[in-house]
């Protein structure tokens, strides 16, 4: 699916239309939603109502009591969820939050302002569930459900990434991902999902990740990255899989074993744990710490993600380290430890190199790696050489989740300032908890909904633009899997020149193995940047790893403009 | 909006009529007590309703650092870690609308280039909105008390720095219809605000402003028999209600208005005020990974075990060199390597 011209993508009119929004109904129009999710794939997880439809059919396939099993759903999870309630009663429609969403930013669409996309909901809410609604309708914004409604409920719920920057700034919290997350569950009450998260679920359920990598090429996978390693440092890792006894079980984001350039980033991971000799292991049962369950039902979510646990006392370790990915450490951060804990079975997080107690884990058990590499960091224990990193000017994406659910905003930088010598941050109102989103979260990442991605997008990209311009930035480091598949092509869209990396490629880059021969390149296979004076500026390496199956073309950090030599 | 303002007309014609036509007893004691039935019953109703659903999860919208590793320093109030720090952060929302103070407004230019403005005005009016109509409301209980508890002369006091004429001129009275006005011209004249506006955003504008109106009718314009008002106004409080003669119809649009807001209430976005205290990204200490939270609906699901796992692909997995739990078939060599793509 290509995408219009930036010049066409940018004909935006912020103007809403003049039909009233509920007189204005939803059109499927190409680029801009997501495939119906396949009936194998909700089969394999006994999900309601698996069939073969589109969205642009008139007819859905709707089962005929459908209005019922919403409203008693609706009626079920008012009565589960607080939030839900007060989401749907407190808001005073100020309008502080229309314009901090992304799509709504870069598409005008006014239902994607985060107040009209609650209404949606909310409509029936007050319909179905306030004396107000039931005697005034309209007049206090209430509407019957009916298939026009629903329809606008897929392609708006499945138009918001879940990223919570509405909710930073409302005055009463109302967190729209939430209420996306509920209209989400609602809506696969009646079979109605998108491919790219019932496949990726459906995969993970069965086999451990999204990917549906089974476990010998898991295993396949992560050697690669070994012989990888190999080749740029002369050092050979032996990572070990689903090992009893292990101090620690090691879970990252599938993305990461898998696709360009998050290899960089596991190779990292690899790396950094074969320098400070750290006892732990891989599984190939729990290898995937990301979890599109968020991104389907709170049920789902928890299936998924009973398998870590599971894992950790089946292999009996004491603690699990997870890596680099945004919605998966949302699931870790606010719902792992609820939903499959309690985690008595391992032991408080105390990291083996330093001592450092990580208190702020203490019930879950389990740390972020930018947590664990920052106190690595602070109390010296790797060997750096930042200057590794020297044809890198960096800035860094904070991912949604971490940044607005956890808040891990320093960690990540306090690394970047250790193995980088050129960093500069985005303005203010794009970066920390105002982060924007990649666009692609919350599983709207596939391509045939690449006009939407880059519209979402747009903000995020337009930031990094600044600071190209200004700074000569050509790298975006992320803490994110679906940020390393998404960026890439929104970069080469928006900002073309800059690479997306991951925190601990560049951690990887600058870290100094024992025992390892003078490197002459960097992880993906770019020449090292030659001490002042030396220098041999005559253009990008090109990189034997970059496969065409990646998500997208890349340029090099090489090809950039601003480079110094 | 014409069919709030059309009925907010209306409803200053029928106490106009009804004052008129000598039904001062229904407007000055029947109204004023359904009204206060009302809005309590439908207050604590809500909150109740509220307060009986579970917050199955900890779901805080962290706004700052975290508290992660000791030296490294935490947003203690955007970010709490501790019951402290979650109470702060509420008040700081109840008091001083911490979040609408975020505020941003963006435009999007040639190049392109998005560019991002504070927009602090909302969070302004909204707090002078507010707290003036705390103050004015403060400031009557000079009528509803015998004697006059001191904090409220104060508040006068201050409140009255400037003399109007021969009375006091309130510095909240025109604050509030300063708020009031821009916050209805924001509703009507910004686009995407007055494209999701509801008659029921309109009509708690314009109730406030026909309270509003009418209270500074009567104390700067047409005054009122004061002495008469705060008989009235006792009389409901101990319920001993007298209809004192010689108010004036305004004084029963004012009276009517405010218990036709106060019936209104609990039925409308007004209870957002409650909403508030028991937001969960608001309220809750981001402890997530410290201590475990307790979701009172938890039940069991079914997962795919280890045992099924190794069971479907123990094959694959001692080819690998992979340690299972249970020995399977002898490791055939060069089986093909099955990959499944999605």
């Amino acid at each position: 699916m290509s995408a219009p011209k930036p010049q066409e993508l940018l004909k935006i009119s912020h103007r809403p239309p003049r039909t009233g929004w509920m007189d204005t109904p939803v059109q499927f129009r190409r680029g801009t939603w997501c495939y119906p999710g396949k009936a194998r794939s909700l089969e394999v997880l006994d999900l309601p109502f698996p069939r073969q439809w589109s969205p642009e059919d008139d007819d859905w396939k709707l089962p005929p009591n459908w209005k019922e099993i919403v409203l008693e759903g609706l009626r079920e999870r008012l009565h589960r969820f607080r939030s839900l309630q007060i989401f749907m009663d407190a808001c005073v429609r100020c309008g502080a939050c229309a314009d901090k969403c992304h799509f709504f930013i870069g598409s005008g669409d006014p239902k994607n302002m985060p107040v009209l996309r609650a209404e949606l909901l909310r409509s029936v809410y007050r319909r179905e569930f306030t004396a107000a609604g039931k005697l005034l309708g309209r007049m206090v914004g209430a509407r019957d459900l009916d298939e026009r409604v629903l329809k606008e409920w897929f392609y708006y719920f499945f138009q918001c990434t879940e990223c919570r920057r509405c909710s930073v700034f409302c005055p009463f919290g109302i967190d729209t991902a939430e209420i996306t997350i509920i209209a989400r569950e609602l809506l696969n009450l009646l079979g109605l999902n998108v491919d790219w998260i019932a496949t990726p679920i459906a995969n993970c359920y069965r086999t451990g990740n999204h990917l549906g990598l089974l476990p010998h090429a898991f295993k396949d996978m992560v050697d690669f990255c070994v012989e990888e390693i190999q080749n740029v440092t002369g050092v050979g890792i032996e990572p070990t899989f689903n090992r009893k006894g292990a101090e620690i079980l090691f879970v990252a984001p599938s993305g990461d074993v898998f696709a360009d350039p998050g290899i960089y980033t596991f190779m990292g991971y690899l790396m950094l744990f074969h320098a400070i000799g750290l006892d732990y292991t891989l599984s190939t049962y729990a290898s995937e710490g990301g979890n599109f369950g968020l991104f389907t039902s709170h049920e789902v979510m928890k299936r998924l993600n009973a398998k870590i646990y599971a894992e950790a006392k089946r292999l009996g370790v004491k603690w699990i380290i997870g890596g680099e990915c945004g919605h998966m450490w949302r699931v870790l951060h606010q719902y792992m430890d609820t939903m499959n804990g309690p985690a008595d079975f391992l032991e408080e997080p105390v990291s083996p190199i330093t001592g450092t107690r990580f208190e702020n884990a203490r019930s879950t058990r389990m740390v972020h790696i930018c947590e664990f590499t920052a106190d690595l960091m602070k109390h010296g224990r790797l060997n750096l050489d930042p200057s590794r990193n020297d044809h890198l000017v960096v800035t860094f994406h904070d991912s949604c989740n971490p940044s607005r659910a956890m808040g891990l905003l320093d960690e990540p930088r306090y690394i970047i300032r250790n193995v980088c010598r050129h960093f500069f941050d985005m303005p203010e109102n794009t970066i920390r908890e105002y982060t924007f989103c990649c666009g692609s979260g919350a599983g709207l990442g596939p391509d045939e909904n690449l006009e939407m991605r880059l519209r979402g997008g747009l903000p995020r990209a337009n930031a990094v633009k600044y600071v190209h311009e200004k700074y000569g930035v050509n790298t975006l480091a992320c803490i994110c899997a679906i940020d390393r598949a998404a960026l890439p092509p929104l970069m080469d869209y928006w900002v073309p020149g800059v690479g997306v990396t991951g925190v601990h490629e560049l951690v990887g880059n600058a870290l100094i193995l024992p025992d390892e021969d003078e490197r002459t390149t960097d992880l993906r296979g770019n020449p090292l940047p030659q001490p002042a004076g030396t220098g041999d500026p005559s253009g990008p390496g090109v990189s034997d790893l970059d496969e065409p199956g990646g998500p997208g073309p890349r340029s090099g950090p090489n090809t950039a403009p601003g480079r110094e030599a | 909006m014409g069919i709030s303002l059309a009925l907010t007309v209306a409803l200053i014609l029928v106490a106009w009529a009804g004052a008129a036509a000598g039904l001062q007893a229904v407007l000055g004691t029947v109204t004023p007590y359904l009204a206060g039935l009302t809005f309590l019953g439908g207050v604590i109703w809500r909150v109740v309703r509220w307060a009986r659903a579970p917050v199955p999860f900890r779901i805080p919208t962290t706004c700052g650092q975290e508290r992660s590793l000791p030296w490294m320093r935490y947003a203690t109030v955007d970010n709490p870690a501790t019951t402290l720090g979650a109470v702060a952060r509420v008040a700081l929302e109840v008091l001083f609308f911490r979040s609408l103070l975020r505020n941003s407004r963006f435009e999007l230019r040639e190049g392109p280039k998005l560019v991002y403005f504070w927009e602090k005005w909302l969070w302004v009016a909204g707090l002078a909105f507010h707290w003036s109509l705390f103050a004015i409301l403060t400031r009557h209980l000079r009528f509803f008390t015998q004697p006059v508890p001191a904090f409220v002369g104060w508040l006068e006091g201050a409140d009255g720095f400037f003399q109007a004429g021969l009375s006091a001129l309130y510095l909240t009275d025109v604050a509030v219809l300063v708020a009031l006005t821009y916050l209805f011209l924001r509703r009507v004249l910004i686009p995407q605000v007055r494209y999701v506006s509801l008659p029921a955003d309109y009509l708690p504008l314009f109730l406030i402003m026909g309270v509003a109106g009418s209270g500074v009718l009567m104390r700067y314009f047409f005054r009122v028999d004061v002495t008469a008002v705060k008989e009235l106004a006792l009389g409901l409080v101990t319920f001993h209600p007298v209809v004192p003669p010689g108010l004036s119809a305004l004084f029963y649009v004012h009276l009517f208005l405010v218990s036709v807001l106060l019936m209104y209430f609990p039925f409308s976005k007004l209870v957002h005020i409650a909403g508030i205290f028991l937001s969960p990204t608001r309220n809750l200490a981001n402890t997530n990974r410290e201590r475990r939270h307790i979701n009172p609906w938890n039940y069991p699901v079914k997962v795919h075990t280890y045992e099924e796992y190794e069971e479907e692909f123990r094959k694959h997995m001692i080819a690998a060199g992979i340690p299972v739990e249970k020995a399977g078939p002898p490791a055939q060599v060069g089986i093909p390597v099955e990959k499944e793509g999605q």
